[in-house]
């Protein structure tokens, strides 16, 4: 609905604005001519694109190496947090003192840790925890930082400058910090994670959205919505909602890959997921200190499946900006 | 100019007044009951209410807020729960060693990536461009005790080329301490990379891009020249800021880093006051956190300002 009306917008914008092609600054009738022709082929692929983009850029995606590259392994993870629990050859948790520190073997791909588990099992299983706190955060921070982005763009004035300094005093502080301070104050579990980490996601992503709502609430159709007599919300929701939906889904991508980068650096410094949970974070601070005995196994798998997720996520994302800005 | 300087002041101050009430509420509110947070469950509520009496938690929330401020401004930066001493003993000599890890990861990574965001804008859309953006790209995305933890298996373990720890031997000189810190600072020089090479691409492919710099070309200027006079120049003004933005991110890093390593910086002691729940040591850690980046983000803005002459003038008139 919305989506139509501006490609109504733009191409009426387009035929009623030729500029150039009536005008006396043009003498030459060819060019003239090109102009015209121009903007009429413009003005059309406006009103079909509206119908099309989904279909457009899905294929778009689907041709891209990078999309498919990353969306492999990220597959791979997925499944290993849904399902692992079937193909996981140990029980993650089951511990054998009689056999600690074992190297990689037949028996033990990725070795046995300190406590005598399976490290493959615990790298498999360790996807799950990550693979639902990342994803509600970044969802949680999105929806935060769109709702008070929309609000600061679109009022504006004191509202805006009031949260404005709260949000530029957050941004004072690494995040990591911030999660620090709040985790240690409510204590840490997987929901104050997720609150934390959602909140302070929320603040960066209100600043993206607040950009693009300042740029779009200057353009017509924001004009023709208020002459219409629409409401704040619905002009709001409706009309700028739909228009800054670009920069919002890149803004998640970008802060989902963040948010796997944060969780397993919290749940590394023990403010995280808590042991004896599968986690690859904690699993690597319970085990780097055997590093230099050269138990290297029990710390560099958990770390290789932390920057493989990371680096998934982030070959999905670049390959949805690239579609997204085409 | 001059009232540019004084509106860009006064929101820095604001901003870290805001920033002290935000700290000062997650120290005191959050917690609930402070005295029962420090001494857990088992305490009774006697002993509880005798630590909130003894450290004067059980004012009303202004006061302790405006004795805590200024305190602050006195240089008083409270008294550590855990060490019943005074938060500064621990904090200035933290901080310091601090300085000392981040010194040697920018003077590693400022040149670097300014050379690589250079060269990657010079041959932009080619094989080396997009070697040094993707590189970048990537190890920015990597946490820090991933790449750490990588670096050591290599460099500490296999090639035993340098130290484990960031600890040296007590009373070594200066060299000796500097190979300590190689390696804690690369993970950090991974993060950093990539935003700054970034940034000096962007600014360098803009700067060549441009009027002047066809200008100088057509006058005949040889490629060097016109790169080293005429491009550097204006295209490291936005990097200097990006620098000074990183300075925050850079401590963030630093929490993670000085634990993977042992080493006794501003982060441990962030860490160390959060995992024992020293809440004065860590609001003052905090808050000095704030106050570095609060600072850095205002000496780029003001450098910026003076470096670029369009500013300049627009102030002047």
């Amino acid at each position: 609905m919305a989506t139509t009306e501006q490609g109504d917008s733009s191409a009426g914008a387009g035929s009623l604005s030729p500029g150039g092609a009536g005008s006396p600054e043009v003498v030459d009738p060819l060019l003239a001519l090109a102009l015209a022709d121009h903007e009429l082929r413009t003005a059309g692929t406006m009103a079909v694109s509206a119908g099309r983009i989904r279909r457009e850029q899905l294929r778009l995606l689907v041709r891209s190496k990078t999309f498919l590259v990353g969306a492999a392994i990220l597959v791979f993870w997925i499944v290993c947090a849904i399902f692992g629990g079937l193909f996981r050859p140990y029980n993650p948790l089951a511990q054998n003192l009689l056999a600690t520190n074992q190297a990689p073997s037949a028996a033990h791909w990725f070795g046995t840790d300190n406590l005598g588990r399976d490290v493959a099992s615990r790298v498999i299983m360790g996807s799950r925890q990550i693979l639902v706190v990342a994803p509600v955060a970044s969802l949680l921070g999105t929806i935060l930082g769109t709702a008070l982005g929309l609000l600061q763009g679109y009022y504006r004035g004191a509202l805006d400058s009031l949260t404005g300094r709260v949000v530029d005093a957050f941004l004072a502080l690494p995040i990591v910090i911030v999660a620090f301070l709040f985790i240690v104050a409510a204590g840490p579990s997987v929901a104050t994670l997720i609150v934390v980490i959602g909140f302070a996601f929320g603040i960066v992503i209100s600043r993206t959205v607040r950009t693009a709502v300042l740029q779009e609430r200057e353009l017509d159709y924001i004009a023709a919505a208020r002459l219409r007599g629409e409401g704040a919300v619905h002009t709001m929701f409706v009309e700028i909602l739909p228009n800054v939906a670009g920069p919002i889904i890149v803004e998640f991508t970008v802060r989902l890959g963040y948010a796997v980068f944060t969780v397993a650096t919290l749940s590394f410094l023990g403010f995280g997921i808590q042991p004896p949970t599968p986690d690859w974070g904690a699993d690597i601070a319970a085990t780097y200190s055997y590093l230099s005995a050269g138990y290297w196994w029990e710390t560099l798998f958990p770390a290789l499946a932390i920057a493989s997720l990371i680096t998934a996520i982030n070959l999905v994302g670049d390959a949805i900006e690239s579609v997204i800005i085409q | 100019m001059a009232s540019y300087l004084l509106k860009r002041v006064g929101l820095a101050l604001l901003t870290l007044v805001l920033l002290s009430v935000i700290v000062f509420l997650a120290g005191r509110v959050l917690p609930g009951n402070p005295g029962r947070a420090v001494l857990g469950h088992t305490a009774s509520a006697q002993a509880v209410a005798a630590f909130n009496h003894k450290l004067g938690l059980d004012r009303p929330l202004a006061v302790q807020y405006w004795s805590w401020v200024t305190g602050l401004l006195q240089g008083n930066l409270g008294t550590s729960y855990q060490y019943q001493a005074p938060v500064g003993q621990f904090l200035w000599p933290a901080a310091l060693k601090s300085l000392k890890l981040a010194a040697v990861a920018f003077v590693i990574v400022v040149p670097l990536s300014i050379l690589g965001g250079v060269v990657a804008a010079l041959r932009r859309g080619r094989a080396v461009d997009r070697v040094i953006s993707t590189t970048g790209l990537s190890l920015s995305t990597v946490p820090e005790f991933v790449s750490g933890i990588v670096l050591i298996v290599i460099f500490a373990i296999e090639l035993k080329v340098l130290p484990p720890t960031a600890n040296p031997p007590p009373g070594s000189g200066f060299g000796t301490q500097l190979r300590y810190l190689i390696l804690p600072a690369f993970p950090l020089v991974f993060i950093l990379f990539g935003y700054i090479a970034r940034m000096a691409r962007a600014g360098t492919v803009e700067a060549l891009e441009s009027d002047y710099v066809r200008t100088a070309t057509l006058k005949g200027l040889p490629g060097r020249t016109v790169v080293l006079r005429h491009v550097l120049r204006n295209s490291l003004l936005p990097t200097i800021t990006v620098i000074a933005t990183q300075t925050g991110y850079l401590i963030g890093g630093l929490v993670v880093t000085e634990t993977l390593f042992n080493y006794p910086g501003m982060g441990r002691l962030i860490f160390n006051a959060a995992q024992n729940k020293d809440f004065p040591m860590l609001e003052a850690g905090v808050l000095m956190i704030g106050v570095v980046y609060l600072v850095a983000t205002l000496v780029a803005d003001v450098a910026y300002t003076v470096l670029n002459p369009r500013l300049r003038l627009q102030g002047a008139e």
